[in-house]
């Protein structure tokens, strides 16, 4: 089910894209299967109430995906399909990175790397002192690792022992090409975080990091992935990192969705 | 009372009745603050010497619904997270405060990483950023405990002189302290001490300004002289663009007397420093006289 769902939201994805002649759309098929888990399974958030007192949060930091995650908030009922498909017009609510004060669902403007993260942080000691039981999720990507508040963040998030975050690490190795980060896992157990390593596009294994027992630090998710996963073309190919289709390219893309 | 010591009584009180501020230290008067660490260990953070991350920090922090405070010296917090004060702040309209210390070169003896008299000037740049130059003591509690809470974000810069005069300050406000008929003076923070002196027996208006931006327009365009001179304790020419477009489609003789625009290379103190900008009574009433005369 959750799979036939996501091949429609790929296709949605790629139609968008094409319509607005803009759009990262392998970095939102990279998180895609991750964002999906959080808001089917995972996150408790009212579509009806994105600023209620009692909802989980979820930063996406890596912002240039958000095609990926207006694709899920749409799924979900935050907004309708028909405002949606106003994405990158002049006027619409919906650009290439996420707008907090625009769209509904949206907790973060991101788009500058570095920034979401820290700000979740930030959240996350704030429900501590509320004495909340919600908690912060957010996901970075591992170019994004080169920034250097991404560390500051870590060390933020292990001494104040915010058991309360979980960073999902969309580890692509897209930044590869320009500065190999190494064992991400290794370095974030360094600064004092839990990590656990999944496949990134194993719902199960996703659920299952995301929901575990916590140990009293904040939590790294590493999730392998595939940039571009779910369209042959696109995956692991970086002409593709910021790409729309022309008219020529949307069937053939189309036809390529698993 | 002097004003770093006035930022630690306002605050430590605020802090007690009002369960919203948080108080961000970046290692920096961590000692005055120990009892207010101690009543409220939550609230006050010795954050650790990581601007970047403590402004994103604190705009999560106001995106929660708290007023966060954050404290650090000039360049630490304006220049190394300028864009976190950008996006995070300005450009998603979450309110914040950032108290500085340092002023443009109250560390005059530390050098050039430690002086900031391109704060205002950076800071103009983000749109809605409250901008707030304290004269004194008394001008920081009353107008911190008037804009910390407004929900914009809000940069107050205290320096390390003061100047003398007990006025009473509204938020955005200027005062009118002097009205006369050759030129108007826009004179801002603690820089009023000197003004005032250098004007004395003058036929000149005097505008103090405490707050920048919001900048008052209205009291400004109510004196409006063909001579404008503007007398700024930072980077010269700073208020020039408030100036002009609070006189718009008017020919103006506008002069700034601000603090040179390059590095500032020698060390000494504070004294030495304002000596060299002009900013003492004695030179500045001679460059004040002058272009009167001219």
């Amino acid at each position: 089910m959750s799979h036939s769902k996501l091949s429609e939201l790929r296709k949605e994805i790629i139609r968008t894209a094409h319509r607005a002649g803009e759009g990262h759309i392998a970095s939102a098929f990279s998180i895609l299967d991750l964002l999906w888990v959080l808001y089917d399974r995972v996150l408790q958030q009212d579509p009806k109430a994105p600023r209620s007192e009692n909802r989980d949060r979820f930063v996406l930091s890596k912002g240039h995906a958000s095609l990926g995650i207006y694709a899920v908030l749409k799924e979900k009922g935050f907004f309708s399909a028909d405002e949606w498909a106003t994405f990158g017009s002049y006027d619409s609510r919906f650009g290439g990175h996420p707008d907090s004060n625009k769209v509904p669902g949206i907790e973060a403007s991101t788009g500058s790397l570095g920034h979401g993260l820290p700000m979740a942080v930030g959240m996350a000691y704030a429900l501590k002192i509320k004495a909340s039981d919600r908690r912060v999720f957010c996901i970075i990507g591992d170019g994004e690792t080169n920034e250097g508040s991404i560390w500051e963040s870590a060390l933020l998030g292990a001494h104040h022992k915010l058991d309360n975050l979980c960073c999902i690490l969309d580890y692509n190795h897209s930044g590869d090409r320009a500065l190999v980060v190494g064992n991400l896992a290794a370095k974030f157990s360094a600064f004092e975080w839990e990590a656990i390593e999944i496949d990134g596009h194993d719902h199960d294994a996703i659920f299952r990091a995301l929901t575990k027992e916590g140990t009293g630090k904040p939590r790294i998710v590493i999730a392998n992935t595939i940039k571009g996963k779910g369209c042959t073309r696109m995956e692991n190919n970086p002409e593709w990192h910021h790409k729309a289709p022309t008219d020529e390219q949307l069937e053939e893309l189309l036809s390529e969705v698993s | 009372m002097n004003i770093r010591r006035q930022f630690v009584e306002t605050l430590s009180s605020i802090l007690d009745d009002d369960p919203k501020l948080v108080l961000l230290l970046g290692d920096i008067g961590v000692f005055g603050f120990r009892h207010a660490i101690g009543n409220h260990p939550q609230r006050v953070v010795n954050i650790g010497i990581l601007e970047q991350a403590t402004v994103s920090f604190a705009a999560g922090l106001a995106r929660e619904g708290f007023h966060p405070v954050f404290h650090s010296i000039a360049p630490f917090v304006v220049e190394r997270a300028y864009e976190q004060l950008k996006v995070d702040f300005g450009y998603q309209r979450l309110g914040g405060n950032f108290v500085s210390v340092g002023s443009s070169f109250d560390y005059a003896a530390l050098g050039c990483s430690h002086h900031c008299p391109g704060d205002i000037g950076a800071l103009q740049s983000i749109p809605g950023m409250q901008l707030v130059t304290p004269g004194n003591a008394a001008e920081f509690d009353s107008l911190f405990r008037q804009a910390y809470n407004n929900d914009s974000p809000t940069y107050f810069r205290l320096s390390e002189h003061s100047h003398s005069q007990e006025l009473k300050v509204e938020f955005g406000k200027a005062v009118t302290v002097r009205t006369g008929s050759k030129a108007t003076l826009v004179v801002a923070g603690q820089l009023l001490e000197y003004a005032l002196e250098a004007t004395e027996g003058m036929d000149v208006t005097l505008l103090y300004y405490h707050t920048i931006e919001p900048f008052d327009t209205d009291t400004l365009k109510s004196h409006a002289n063909k001579r404008v001179i503007a007398v700024e304790p930072f980077y010269e020419g700073t208020l020039a663009g408030n100036i002009t477009k609070a006189l718009p489609d008017t020919a103006i003789q506008l002069t700034s007397i601000g603090v040179p625009r390059q590095f500032l290379t020698n060390y000494g103190n504070l004294d030495e420093h304002e000596e060299a900008c002009g900013f003492k009574p004695t030179p500045l009433r001679e460059r004040i006289q002058s272009i009167l005369d001219a």
